[in-house]
């Protein structure tokens, strides 16, 4: 293998296996604020329990999200440093902001909410579930800003060799970026409306915490029918345009399209063919695609024909499945929460075994979609690290070789391995434990000595 | 701009070291100073609300270094690959064990995961020494402006050293030294009981060997490159930073055997601070020196990043830094006191 596919992949398993842990995190984040502000309002013990169960879940992920983010940040240097010395005068600024701006706030209140309980009033207490919110999200805002400026560059100038800031606002307020904020916000929160409303599936098949497993349902499935529409429009709408718009190359690769053409069709399904320039057993639905992205069905979608083949997304066949992927699975958690919120509303939802079972068995479902869709957008990106700028060919590190890459990207495979076990049977533990109050510590006993 | 943002990269450097450096050395510590698990419990929950807020230093100082500096951040990162990865690889094991055990009560595991969690944070200390002292002693640049450092060749530091050689495993024993006296003192404030006592008791020790390494260290640097002194001669008054050096030592000594562990404790941070501080002038306005040629050295002209970019990064950075430290101050003055011992 190439070094370049090495450190490719290097960056991607890392990062994937990353995003696992902030998904979660950013979305319960908004769900804890919620639990903690009914129970300030109503002073009712069993929100805030549950908000300290969810808590606590929350900082297990929490600590995942910051060991396996650290090396993301390395890697910038380590693996892509011909990309860093020409980018970091723009994307550096954003990265930098990360740390000083939310992962104090997030870490300091973050120990306060969970080591403070006792220390704090009612209100601080709600106080600091909100801060760990507004640190998780802005966190989330400055990846996106250095994701946005690498998708489609803006307010950058080159000087002697590499890129400065010509404006922070215009860098910061880039509306490829406002758009994928939007959007994966809305994942982020459907992916822990999903969770927690697994969790409480899950309590009312087996027939225990039952008070609780209903103030997550409630929560949850109005959060996640809120979240799973906007995901789909206006955010993935907006989205999706903007891209139609600055990246043809993307698009085409996404929806399949090989020929341009006026009233294009949507495909729903196919296997897109590189060689012969076609759709393999496709179910297609006639001028959709121009509607969705221009409003008409008049008008031409641009295909991969216009396209230069040096200038093809890389891996074609993955984009058009993460994409179209991330698409199924969103329309399949649209109708899951509609039928759950309508059941909960007639006040049927915590006796209707079969839809607490399809909720429990969907947890997966928005960690797939969540990663199928940041696969869309960075293979939709490629050939180009920077869009338009710099060939991925061209920012990896020259100096780590194929095999010192690969050594370390298996070590990387190993020890996640090792971590996604650990974290498994973590959240076993904590849910199985669920909400009652714990035995008291049993402690092993050591005595040497004393 | 360029004075200014070396020392702010500095000053992150410092805070994270003063910081997780005391974590770092409970984590040494605790693997032969606890008795039983009551006091294992009480000596991890000290630093449990604040290890991780402590990590961040490192996240944003990285961040600082990568916007204000992208081609040391560039050259280094990718030339230290194989002990940076090692180094991640110790940070994720450590923080990882650190949260399990408290989640997990059979003993075997725990002792399991008290072992990694000690061992990590062991290796993350030499290795930060040995780092320092890698960019004291420079790096085989090439014209292009990269290199790749092999773990060791034949342990001199020559114009092709590696990774480890005699003068950087000194740097590591410096800084495992340091950082698990910072450790004992951190503990000599936050816990109660024997294992305060044993705290406080192996302060002596430590002290001792610290002292000596010092000087060893200071000798040894002097030898490997005599350039560190330039700017020192240059600027007279600056050998304060000696006095400095000299007077936190002294310092902690004393405050530590009258029974003033808050004092103690800042003495050492003084201590850490002035180290690191005096290298920084040292090297100053070099930033990786280079073995094979000076004129192939990465300074702090070449390396900077665009006026515009610092001076808006500027006004962001003291804002959000004031912010952080108001944070950190919050959390420390929240949880004072020492950590109870578990019932």
């Amino acid at each position: 293998m190439s070094a370049e596919i090495i450190h490719r992949l290097h960056f991607a398993f890392t990062v994937t296996f990353h995003y696992l842990f902030p998904q979660l995190t950013m979305g319960l984040a908004l769900l804890i604020v919620v639990l903690k502000t009914v129970a300030l309002r109503t002073g009712s013990p069993d929100w805030d329990r549950a908000s300290h169960f969810w808590g606590r879940i929350f900082g297990i992920n929490f600590v995942f999200g910051v060991v396996t983010g650290i090396p993301m940040e390395f890697e910038f240097g380590t693996n892509w440093a011909r990309f860093a010395r020409l980018s970091g005068g723009v994307i550096g600024q954003p990265l930098a902001m990360e740390g000083v701006f939310s992962f104090f706030l997030e870490s300091a209140f973050l120990g306060l909410f969970l080591y403070g309980g006792s220390r704090l009033s009612k209100r601080m207490h709600w106080f600091s579930a909100v801060m760990v919110f507004l640190g998780s999200w802005l966190s989330g805002f400055f990846i996106i800003v250095t994701d946005a400026w690498m998708q489609h560059p803006v307010a950058y100038a080159e000087v002697s060799g590499h890129y400065e800031v010509l404006s922070f606002w215009q860098l910061l307020l880039n509306p490829w970026g406002l758009f994928q904020y939007m959007h994966n916000m809305t994942g982020a929160v459907i992916t822990g409306s999903f969770v927690m409303a697994a969790v409480g599936a899950f309590y009312l098949l087996e027939d225990r915490n039952r008070q609780f497993a209903q103030i997550f349902l409630k929560t949850s499935v109005v959060t996640g029918l809120i979240a799973s529409m906007v995901i789909i429009f206006p955010t993935g709408d907006l989205h999706g345009k903007y891209v139609a718009h600055h990246q043809p190359a993307a698009m085409a690769g996404m929806e399949g399209v090989f020929k341009s053409e006026t009233g294009a069709s949507l495909v729903l399904m196919g296997q897109p063919n590189e060689e012969t320039g076609e759709i393999d057993n496709p179910i297609v639905v006639n001028d959709v695609l121009s509607f969705l992205i221009y409003g008409t069905t008049k008008a031409e979608v641009t295909g991969l024909d216009r396209i230069p083949h040096d200038q093809w997304p890389t891996a074609l066949p993955l984009l058009f499945y993460s994409y179209h992927i991330m698409a199924g699975l969103g329309t399949w958690f649209v109708l899951l929460m509609m039928v759950s919120a309508f059941l909960l509303w007639r006040g049927k939802l915590f006796s209707t075994h079969g839809v607490l079972w399809a909720l429990l068995l969907s947890f997966p479902l928005p960690y797939i979609a969540n990663t199928a869709g940041w696969m869309t957008a960075e293979l939709g990106r490629q050939p180009w690290l920077i869009y338009g700028l710099m060939r991925t060919s061209a920012g990896y590190s020259s100096m780590v070789s194929a095999g010192n890459g690969l050594f370390t990207l298996l070590g990387f495979m190993g020890l996640y391995a090792l971590l996604g076990l650990l974290f498994t049977v973590l959240m076993y533990r904590e849910i199985d434990q669920g909400l009652e109050p714990r035995p008291a510590a049993a402690e092993p006993v050591h005595s040497a000595g004393m | 701009m360029g004075f200014i943002w070396f020392w702010l990269v500095a000053v992150m450097i410092v805070g994270y070291v003063v910081l997780d450096g005391f974590d770092l050395g409970v984590g040494v510590l605790h693997l032969f100073l606890v008795r039983n698990e009551s006091e294992r419990q009480a000596v991890l929950r000290s630093i449990g609300p604040v290890w991780d807020g402590n990590e961040v230093w490192l996240l944003a100082g990285g961040g600082t270094l990568y916007f204000a500096f992208p081609w040391l951040y560039a050259s280094a990162f990718s030339g230290f690959y194989l002990p940076l990865m090692i180094v991640l690889w110790l940070l994720v094991l450590r923080g990882v064990s650190l949260e399990l055990r408290n989640h997990i009560d059979v003993g075997v595991w725990r002792t399991l995961l008290d072992g990694l969690f000690g061992i990590a944070s062991t290796l993350l200390t030499i290795f930060y020494g040995a780092a320092l002292a890698n960019v004291i002693r420079g790096v085989p640049l090439r014209a292009d402006g990269y290199f790749f450092l092999p773990l060791w060749t034949n342990w001199q530091p020559g114009p092709q050293p590696g990774i480890l050689d005699w003068y950087t495993v000194i740097g590591g024993l410096v800084a495992l030294v340091a950082l698990t006296l910072h450790g004992a003192l951190w503990l000599s404030i936050k816990v109660s009981g024997d294992i305060e006592l044993r705290a406080r008791r192996i302060v002596n020790p430590l002290w001792s060997a610290l002292l000596g390494l010092t000087i060893v260290s200071l000798i040894a640097t002097v030898a490997v490159r005599p350039q560190m002194l330039q700017n020192y001669y240059h600027y007279p008054f600056t050998f304060i930073v000696t006095v400095g050096v000299v007077a936190s030592l002294v310092a902690i000594r004393v405050w530590n055997q009258s029974g003033q562990p808050v004092k103690a404790f800042l003495a050492s941070c003084a201590f850490l601070f002035f180290m690191l501080a005096g290298a920084c002038w040292g090297l100053y306005p070099t930033l990786l020196p280079a073995t094979t040629s000076s004129s192939l050295d990465i300074t702090l002209d070449r390396a900077i990043s665009g006026h515009h970019t610092l001076a808006v990064g500027l006004v962001w950075w003291l804002f959000g830094m004031a912010l952080a430290v108001a944070y950190v101050v919050f959390v420390y003055v929240r949880f004072r006191g020492k950590a109870e011992l578990s019932h």
